[in-house]
């Protein structure tokens, strides 16, 4: 199902509530052009798990409240979305990003793996793709390691590698860089807009930390965007 | 393919907790199978305590009566045959040979069988073996006597010792036939069959340990007869035996025999088949294997609840691998097949390792149980119900997989994105 509009991520009239509960998000507007670089204010309690859930597929929102890359997330049933995360959307979290089983390679890998068409958008093949990745986060050092030896700099490394493979057209962030310390703060936001530009996604990034703020395109405040909390 | 990969990596990570848990199912798959092996092989060894045999025949009675002291040396026979009744039927065109039994003495509790060559030519056990001298030699003369292999081994006799028989089964007979020197010529190779546990004399020999008791009571003094008044005889009457073994001619005649010995006008005989007899008892008393496979059967349902309790306890611990994997977009689904191929993969390799178990198993107790027990536990590929129990076993592994697979389904559904540590 797509719909008809120039911006990567469109919603209107957006409204959240988890069953019997109250609404969590009432979003009238939210806008985001392609190729932006994004910093959304959201201090926890404003929604943002919620949002970026619907955003990225895993939640369902209302029919024709919320579009993403031009695909109604609302009318897409669960397994769509699903292959529709996997295929064009790169996740970063907080913390804790790697499979711990699997070896920093396999954990960059693992996206592909799940997803037949993120495949597709591979333009070498699969373990070339991964280790050029793996350089542009100063990382390829580390493809055969475990991830458990990792330190959580070289973790969120590994994550950010992982969500730029195969370049997905949107990147979401979630406080990626809260556990790093100042300085690896700012060596990692320079990696990570490199790589976004090069891939030429959109970025969508989450925080409370509102000194990262005036790095990004725009920013937006989840409090003054969401209605359901007031 | 990649649900194998994260399965196999997934479980490897947790080697200890994996390989425990693989054990504990192996070890109940060993149990299971390794019962089952044990049932078949009493079943076999019981059915073949005597084989190449067409009937048994005894005076007219029960067939299990018969079975139990023509075979098993269990009880006593109602009545006697007589001596020339027996040689008719041994006689008889169909019958290719006849084994005759003199039964109803024994020596320090060990039953004596009066019988003659055609014993140590024609009586097989266990799949048509034949018996065989491990020393000595048949019995030939009146005073000779073999030993059963049991026989020789408690009592510690060697050839060449000199022995005397009781008259009636006890074990300290107060009426000694002690006036009767018998001396051991001969000791039989181990069989596992109650003929280990008997002592061999010729059909005269146990006439000659009857002569003078013909009133029922020992004989009047001046009334013995020595051995050497035996030895001096010509010949030593025999006028009764208790029971014979035949074998017929071709098998196609066995049913017709059973039928002509049943009736006959002559003298009141039974029949029997050893196969049917022996089944027949088998049904009476295998039921108590059955309660065995029970519990093992329990003991494989305690192994699987083990892999589900260890599945489920580190389901929380993995909730934050459930929510990476759904936001690089895998489905529930996926995350459900992932639990249930780890369990299904631990039941498959835990069930194949049973059986590895149970292989290396008898290879190694083999020969004890066989030394042990007489029980010969054959050393074979799986049958029909052994698959059926590993299959089945195999088969709840998996459903025990999806009772934590459905619980991390909705967690993740719950969790979605939120990772909580």
């Amino acid at each position: 199902m797509v719909t008809d509009t120039p911006f990567c991520i469109d919603a209107r009239d957006l409204s959240f509530a988890y069953a019997k509960g109250p609404p969590v998000l009432d979003i009238p507007e939210l806008t985001i052009r392609s190729g932006e670089r994004v910093f959304l204010y959201g201090p926890s309690g404003s929604g943002k798990t919620t949002l970026l859930g619907l955003i990225a597929g895993v939640l369902s929102p209302p029919p024709g409240t919320l579009s993403v890359l031009g695909h109604d997330i609302g009318g897409l049933s669960s397994a769509a979305r699903d292959r529709f995360r996997a295929s064009h959307i790169g996740y970063v979290f907080q913390m804790f990003n790697l499979i711990p089983y699997l070896n920093v390679r396999d954990n960059i890998a693992l996206p592909v793996r799940i997803n037949s068409e993120r495949k597709k958008r591979l333009t070498g093949r699969l373990d070339e793709e991964v280790a050029s990745a793996a350089s542009h986060l100063g990382i390829e050092q580390l493809l055969d390691e475990k991830v458990t030896r990792l330190s959580v700099g070289q973790q969120q490394r590994v994550a950010a590698a992982r969500a730029i493979l195969g370049s997905p057209e949107l990147i979401i962030a979630d406080e990626p860089t809260s556990s790093l310390d100042a300085n690896r703060r700012h060596a990692f936001l320079d990696l990570l807009f490199a790589n976004v530009a090069d891939a030429g996604s959109t970025l969508l990034f989450v925080s409370h930390d509102l000194g990262l703020a005036d790095q990004f395109d725009r920013s937006l405040s989840l409090p003054e965007l969401n209605r359901a909390g007031e | 393919m990649l649900l194998l990969h994260l399965a196999r990596k997934s479980l490897t990570n947790r080697l200890l907790t994996t390989s425990l848990t693989a054990l504990s199912i192996a070890f109940s798959v060993a149990l299971l199978v390794g019962v089952e092996n044990v049932r078949t092989g009493m079943r076999e060894s019981f059915s073949n305590t005597v084989s190449g045999t067409d009937l048994v025949v005894g005076s007219r009675g029960g067939t299990i009566q018969l079975m139990l002291y023509a075979v098993f040396g269990m009880g006593s026979p109602v009545a006697n045959i007589s001596h020339d009744t027996w040689k008719e039927w041994d006689e008889h065109p169909a019958v290719s040979w006849t084994i005759p039994y003199a039964l109803g003495d024994s020596h320090r509790g060990f039953r004596v069988i009066g019988t003659n060559d055609s014993f140590y030519e024609h009586y097989k056990y266990r799949g048509g073996q034949p018996i065989a001298l491990a020393e000595g030699r048949a019995a030939q003369s009146v005073f000779d006597v073999v030993l059963g292999a049991q026989v020789a081994e408690r009592l510690g006799y060697a050839l060449g010792d000199r022995i005397s028989v009781t008259h009636g089964m006890s074990a300290v007979g107060f009426m000694n036939h002690d006036e009767m020197p018998f001396e051991v010529v001969g000791v039989l190779e181990k069989t596992f069959t109650p003929v280990d546990r008997a002592i061999y004399v010729t059909l005269e020999g146990v006439t000659a340990i009857h002569m003078g008791w013909e009133s029922g009571g020992p004989p009047m003094p001046g009334d013995e007869i020595s051995a050497a008044d035996v030895l001096a005889m010509e010949e030593v009457p025999v006028s009764q035996i208790t029971s014979f073994f035949l074998g017929a001619e071709s098998r196609a005649y066995t049913l017709q025999l059973q039928r002509d010995i049943s009736t006959s006008e002559d003298e009141p005989l039974t029949a029997v088949i050893p196969g049917v007899a022996l089944s027949e008892m088998w049904r009476g008393i295998g039921y108590a294997e059955d309660g065995l496979l029970v519990i093992s059967g329990f003991v494989v349902l305690v192994g699987l609840l083990g892999m589900l309790v260890s599945i489920y306890t580190s389901l929380d611990a993995r909730r934050r691998e459930m929510a990476i994997l759904r936001a690089l977009g895998a489905g529930p689904r996926r995350i459900v097949s992932l639990l249930v191929l780890e369990a299904g993969t631990l039941s498959i390799i835990g069930a194949l390792l049973g059986v590895a178990f149970v292989y290396v198993g008898l290879a190694a107790l083999q020969p004890w149980l066989e030394g042990q027990f007489g029980l010969q536990v054959p050393i074979q590929a799986l049958d029909g119900m052994q698959l059926m129990y590993i299959g089945t076993v195999i088969a709840l592994g998996f459903v025990a997989g999806l009772v934590p697979a459905l619980k991390a389904y909705r967690t993740a559904l719950h969790d979605g994105l939120s990772v909580r540590i």
